[in-house]
């Protein structure tokens, strides 16, 4: 029995709570608490009219036993009769009993609310409070209906007492979160803000927590309160740390209203009026300058409500995010804790850091930090503080420590606590995509997921590298040979062998020239882990093997062999034995014809939201996702628009990016990075007759200005490559098929109309008009063929050009394209690939001819060499095919060194003819090439140089 | 603030203090969920970690355990601050407060934070003005209560 028992103590309590805790075992309590359930029933239902003390001491028993965790199904009617008993500790026992066990028993709901009533209008201010109370803790939509009008005017009242004020703003508070529609502050509104000015600061400190509460709704409404909420701020923080007596809190002046008005500040962008604007940066300044003031107490309260204030006004300035200063001095000053010894502070300023990562002026500030927080990484030993690491690394990660922080995620993946692997295993699914310069590293990173957290790799991981390894065909040969050789460890995850049969059931050609991963070496591999595997795996397995009949016909029988036997074609799973019994007859029956058709190569999945991110955010809430958030702010910024702070967790992307690799994550770019292949599988007949006929008559227009319009470059694949898709948004689609000879070239563009299959737009139409314009530089002579300037919607139009070089150039001619849709003048201006090399003959020439040649163009400004690191995987044949569009010619033998390459050519102009010479060294140590050309002419040189260097 | 739960180092609830609707089973699984999360934890780690889609505060003070749900916007150390702000109120009002004060006296232990926390927010801070209102309706044990003032 505790020593101390202030109020009236109830002795019947006491000993009940004595007996339960000497209950030996919970069968023993249980009895003891039914014995006395039955009592207490006993005494309710019995004749004798109980007297008010006993009635709230069996209440408060019931109570107890609830709490205790068992269920109470009577007793509701005696604490209702307690509210209106004239003994205040009766009242109040009734009404923590209302507040804990009421659950919308409507009989008693209008008992209830009278009692309520009664109390608020006694004038008694701790009844009324214990009224406010009640209202406050239980919140039920009742409650609101009966009483959301007439808090509010007890709040405002003049000769309301300073504690119901209090009890009433924060009454309301409740009230506004669980009915908003019933809380209406009308004419109150002024005079609520108006509360900030309380003389009491415990009126004001529950009024800032209505009034942020209600400037969330209706930030309109409550906008007057910034200006009182920094003038209040404003005084705190300068006061000295006696000032406020009895609210300073361990020296600090009021931290608990301070935060709170800091929270308020947040529910707005920065104040417009400068004066106030420049009172607030003073007060954030004045908090950030106490920071590094030494401590005037030891205790750790004093430094937990400074920093608490600290941490509130960082949020602020990352609000604002307006402020470089603020922002770069808030980040310093997170620096210091990364390193603190309490494990609270750290723990926050990893926090907080990924917040400030995502604003444009503090990003790079941040990054400064990366090796403490790949250091708290490895060291802290609590996992919370390490999810925090994960999360501002993840935040912080750009295009410039991608590979270091995905590397440090990987390693960390191995020893990671498994209730965080999955999230890790998405985050470095995401960053490995999202910053991919080479796609060679992206395969590598998620298999090396995969072989590390198999288990946590979930379907999104492995289905987005195929759909990735589809659509870029420069990586498709590497991640054969990439899971051919990670399938050969002995025991391998199952989602390894899921994403090796499908890659090598596709691409295994690629690779299936070396005999070490001859096609049946290939077969003998994958059917190795077939039967470790789950059906679904073996399902997939089966189509690979299908494939590879189409691919590889000297394992036809092989594999017809293992589709034939028992175990496939009685399967006692009936999705297997379908395939088994399908494939088999397809593979039979088939002509290598049809084979090739069905089997054919997959086509490139459309560029979508990244399924992983879309995993991520279901993961997190939206406000987690800092990348996005980044890219957003990026293009905020970047459109010179306005930005809205209220808004700067919206995910909606507005801007199409042009780099490919941002659009990999699918986020609304629009311009093409896809196969050179036209999407048969869409449906849209756009390119498919390229070479149809239908040239009509097309007036030329005269060229105009481009330069303020946006210019999409083309994609750097078309300097070694002369068809494709040069552009497409959502209206239009450009196509290109050229040839060149000599000095002379023709191009056909073919533009697409692809209005009319988009039925969303829900209505037929043509484009009425469409004028292409050419901006030429003087050195390059084209000449469009006329084609009719209408396009209609689904259709194609053809047009021709002819180009003749005059002399050698850099620029490539403009294609500015203006049409009309739905009454909008559309602008589109994209560069032509035309290049300097489509004009080169390929020369072949012997090993002496070479370097005698080479010695004679050996002038300084005849040589041009540029040293590169490889951003894509350094293929041999690759490398050669790409020499090969180039345009020269690829001298076998010529260089001593093997793996060096050479080239020789010559590039007609109606001038000139220049005589080139290159060599490509690659370095597969150092992932770099060296790259020299020597012609007769130091521009075509150094353009020669410019364009090749950028295709490896 | 969700809510708020008092332990003791065996796992038993002491206090329990809702701030959003939720339904007995749901208070139950979370209350059983959180408490065992948080028992095992190591005496050094940090007071903050991320449960569901919430943040918890919690520290110990002897045999019991003060934890605070908090949601993603609210200040941590604010609300460990809170946190000791009511264990300072327990201590005044009770005398050097232990577990025992809780358990037997749970009704003021509600009445103390329904004075200094409102609605999940912090309602009145001063120590002296949470007494004083306490200490008044101690006094107030046997008054009419028709009578104003």
């Amino acid at each position: 029995m505790p020593a101390v028992s202030k109020g009236d103590g109830m002795r019947g309590l006491a000993v009940f709570i004595s007996d339960i805790r000497n209950c030996k075992s919970k069968e023993a309590e249980i009895k003891r608490i039914n014995k006395e359930l039955a009592n207490i029933r006993s005494k309710f239902k019995g004749d004798k009219a109980l007297d008010g003390y006993s009635k709230k001491k069996y209440v408060c028993k019931l109570l107890f036993i609830f709490l205790l965790g068992h269920d109470i199904d009577f007793g509701h009617m005696e604490a209702v009769n307690l509210l209106s008993s004239n003994k205040y500790t009766e009242k109040q026992i009734g009404y923590l009993f209302i507040s804990v066990l009421v659950n919308s028993n409507s009989d008693l709901i209008s008992l209830i609310n009278n009692a309520i009533k009664n109390d608020l209008s006694s004038r008694n201010p701790t009844f009324m409070n214990l009224a406010l109370h009640c209202i406050a803790n239980v919140g039920s939509r009742e409650m609101a209906e009966a009483f959301a009008a007439e808090v509010p005017r007890i709040l405002v009242a003049g000769d309301t007492m300073d504690s119901v004020k209090q009890s009433a703003a924060l009454c309301l508070l409740r009230l506004n979160r669980t009915s908003p529609d019933l809380v209406l502050m009308g004419e109150w509104t002024a005079r609520v803000v108006h509360l900030l000015n309380d003389q009491h600061l415990g009126v004001v400190t529950a009024a800032t927590s209505l009034i942020t509460t209600l400037a969330q709704k209706s930030p309109e409404d409550f906008k007057t309160s910034v200006s009182l909420a920094v003038a209040r701020l404003s005084r705190i923080v300068s006061s000295a740390s006696t000032d406020l007596q009895d609210y300073t809190y361990y020296f600090v002046a009021a931290p608990w209203l301070s935060v709170k008005l800091l929270r308020l500040l947040q529910c707005y962008p920065p104040p417009e009026d400068g004066a106030i604007r420049g009172r607030l940066t003073e007060c954030l300044e004045t908090i950030l300058n106490k920071a590094q003031e030494p401590p005037k107490s030891k205790k750790v309260q004093h430094s937990n409500a400074k920093n608490a204030v600290l941490f509130e006004a960082i949020s602020l300035i990352i609000h604002h995010d307006s402020e470089p200063t603020l922002l770069v001095r808030a980040c310093n000053q997170l620096g210091q804790f990364l390193q603190h010894r309490e494990t609270n502070l750290r723990y926050l300023a990893l926090e907080s850091m990924c917040t400030l990562a995502s604003s444009e002026f503090s990003h790079e500030a941040v990054k400064t930090h990366i090796e403490t927080v790949i250091n708290a990484l490895k060291s802290e030993r609590d996992v919370s503080v390490r999810q925090r690491a994960v999360d501002l690394l993840y935040a912080m990660c750009d295009r410039s420590n991608a590979k270091q922080i995905v590397a440090e995620m990987l390693s960390y993946l191995e020893t990671a606590d498994y209730s965080i692997r999955e999230e890790i295993v998405l985050k470095v699914a995401i960053l490995a995509e999202k910053y991919a310069v080479d796609y060679t590293w992206y395969v590598d990173t998620i298999l090396n997921l995969i072989r590390f957290a198999g288990d946590y790799v979930s379907d999104e991981v492995w289905y987005r590298v195929i759909q990735i390894v589809i659509n870029r065909d420069e990586v498709q040969g590497y991640a054969a040979k990439t899971v051919f050789e990670a399938l050969q460890a002995p025991a391998c995850h199952e989602n390894l062998v899921k994403v090796g049969g499908y890659i090598l059931g596709e691409f295994g050609n690629l690779i299936a020239g070396d005999s070490r991963s001859s096609p049946l070496v290939q077969f003998d591999l994958l059917h190795s882990k077939f039967h470790l595997c789950s059906v679904p795996t073996r399902a997939l397995l089966l189509s690979a093997y299908i494939k590879f009949i189409n691919l590889f016909p000297e394992v036809k029988g092989t594999i017809q062999e293992v589709l034939r036997s028992d175990s496939q074609l009685r399967n006692a799973d009936v999705e297997l034995q379908q395939r088994a019994v399908e494939y088999l007859r397809l593979s039979s029956i088939a002509s290598t014809d049809i084979l090739a058709t069905v089997l054919e190569e997959m086509p490139p999945f459309p560029e979508r939201e990244s399924s992983i991110l879309a995993k991520l955010k279901r993961k997190k809430g939206p406000g987690n996702l800092h990348p996005d958030l980044d890219e957003n702010r990026k293009e905020r910024s970047a459109n010179g628009g306005t930005a809205d702070h209220s808004s700067t967790t919206s995910n909606a992307k507005v801007a199409a990016s042009p780099t490919p690799s941002t659009d990999l994550l699918g986020l609304g770019s629009t311009i093409t990075t896809q196969n050179s292949a036209p999407p048969a599988s869409k449906g849209t007949s756009l390119l498919v007759d390229v070479f149809s006929e239908n040239i009509a008559a097309f007036p030329v227009e005269t060229p105009v200005a481009v330069g303020c319009l946006p210019l999409a470059p083309f994609p750097s694949r078309f300097v070694c490559k002369n068809n494709g898709v040069l552009y497409e948004n959502q209206l239009l689609q450009i196509g290109l098929k050229s040839e060149f000879r000599q000095n002379l070239g023709r191009m056909y563009v073919f533009f697409g109309n692809k209005t009319s299959t988009q039925s969303c737009y829900g209505w037929p139409f043509t484009v009425p008009y469409c004028a292409f314009f050419l901006t030429v530089s003087l050195q390059l002579n084209v000449h469009a063929k006329p084609a009719d300037p209408t396009v209609d919607g689904g259709a194609q139009l053809q047009q021709i050009l002819n180009i003749e070089c005059m002399s050698d150039f850099v620029d490539a001619p403009v294609l500015n394209i203006q049409f009309r849709y739905g009454g909008t003048l559309q602008n589109v201006a994209v560069k032509l690939p035309i290049t300097l090399n489509k004009f080169f003959q390929p020369t072949e020439m012997t090993s002496q001819d070479f370097f005698q040649r080479w010695k004679q163009l050996g002038a300084p400004q005849q040589e041009v060499q540029k040293i590169f690191k490889a951003k894509h995987s350094m293929d041999t044949e690759v490398t050669k095919a790409k020499i090969m569009g180039f345009g020269a010619a690829l001298l076998d033998g010529v260089d001593p060194n093997p793996s060096n390459f050479v080239g020789a050519g010559v590039i007609h102009t109606k001038t000139t003819q220049v005589g080139c010479l290159l060599r490509l060294e690659p370095n597969t140590h150092a992932q770099m090439y060296r790259l020299t050309l020597r012609t007769s002419r130091d521009t075509v040189s150094q353009r020669l140089c410019d364009l090749l260097s950028e295709q490896f | 603030m969700q809510f708020m739960l008092l332990f003791s180092r065996q796992g038993k609830l002491r206090l329990q203090k809702w701030y959003v609707p939720l339904s007995d089973k749901e208070r139950k699984k979370i209350s059983r969920d959180l408490v065992q999360t948080i028992l095992a934890r190591k005496p050094k780690m940090c007071s903050f970690l991320e449960w569901r889609d919430l943040k918890i505060v919690y520290k110990r003070y002897a045999s019991l355990y003060f934890c605070c749900a908090v949601e993603d916007q609210d200040n941590e150390l604010i609300t460990l601050e809170i946190i000791h702000r009511y264990v300072e109120l327990l201590d005044k009002y009770f005398g050097s407060v232990c577990e025992l004060d809780i358990i037997f006296n749970f009704e003021k232990a509600y009445f103390i934070l329904d004075e200094f926390l409102l609605g999940g927010e912090a309602q009145e801070t001063s120590k002296k003005n949470v007494l004083k209102a306490i200490e008044q309706a101690d006094l107030l044990q046997e008054v009419c209560g028709l009578c104003p003032r």
